[in-house]
């Protein structure tokens, strides 16, 4: 198997960086995340998952936010430079916070249990096959509109 | 208040989240992202384990530390580097392995939960 050339290059710096650097990003994580958990719990209260129904508004944010960072990846990666806190900040903090795989799973755990197990299993197909597909289909028409063939990406954290 | 308590969860689980990203990612030299996939399991495991908890517990450590502590947006994209640049069979690796992993540790954290 052949290890992505991007994906290595990020996964093994040379070495680690000091606490004084990685401080601000640890903070801007935080400050992202805060705000990305803020958006999901919102959405929640304003979509309430029905009891023992299909749980749309946590496949939805999962959906929303591969979108988002299929856009938001292709263009700092291959379109233009960013300030370097504003990965860590959106990335890794706003989207990683707002998507959530543990909800995803547990519900999925809670419909089995409950013996709705038709339902459990169609959710636990379809949230990845929804998340792939809005992932590619992002990064594809954002390639397209902006006129990048350029797939050299970077690691998203 | 409820609000504090999934904005205090989460701004414990994201870098969290991102800190054990760096910490695994820089002791294996593989494309696979074994972080993502350790913090999302782990979150599993502890989201069932919170099952019967109190309310205010499940909004500060459910929906905010284990919410933002996984993640689906970096899984997938992750996901889709690995297709993109060759590695095809890890993606689907990552995949089927993430989802098997992630839904036992919710299966086993729930079961212990009721112990």
């Amino acid at each position: 198997m052949t290890a992505p050339e991007s994906l290595r290059v990020q996964a093994s710096p040379p070495r680690p960086p000091s606490w004084r650097v990685q401080a601000p990003v640890v903070t801007v994580v935080a400050v992202g995340g805060g705000a990305g958990a803020a958006a999901r719990y919102t959405a929640s209260l304003w979509w309430p998952a029905p009891a023992d129904g299909f749980p749309w508004t946590t496949l939805w944010v999962n959906v929303a936010g591969c979108a988002v960072i299929g856009v938001f990846m292709v263009v700092i990666t291959e379109i233009r430079a960013v300030h370097p806190l504003f990965r860590p900040f959106f990335g890794t903090g706003v989207l990683g916070g707002f998507t959530t795989f543990s909800t995803y799973a547990v519900d999925i755990q809670k419909m089995i249990d409950r013996g709705h197990v038709g339902t459990g299993l169609a959710y636990l197909a379809a949230t990845p096959l929804a998340a792939l597909t809005a992932v590619w289909l992002a990064a594809w028409a954002t390639r397209r509109v902006l006129g990048t063939t350029d797939t050299k990406g970077k690691k998203s954290s | 208040m409820n609000w504090l308590l999934v904005i205090g969860g989460a701004m414990v689980g994201a870098p969290l989240r991102y800190l054990t990203d760096r910490a695994v990612q820089s002791r294996h030299g593989s494309g696979f992202p074994w972080g993502t996939f350790t913090v999302n399991v782990t979150g599993c495991l502890v989201l069932g384990l919170l099952t019967g908890a109190a309310s205010h517990l499940q909004l500060l450590l459910g929906t905010g530390l284990c919410g933002a502590l996984t993640t689906y947006s970096t899984f997938s994209y992750e996901t889709l580097r690995l297709a993109e640049t060759g590695a095809r069979l890890q993606a689907v690796v990552n995949v089927a392995a993430s989802v098997a992993a992630g839904l036992g540790a919710a299966f086993a954290g729930a079961a212990l939960a009721r112990m």
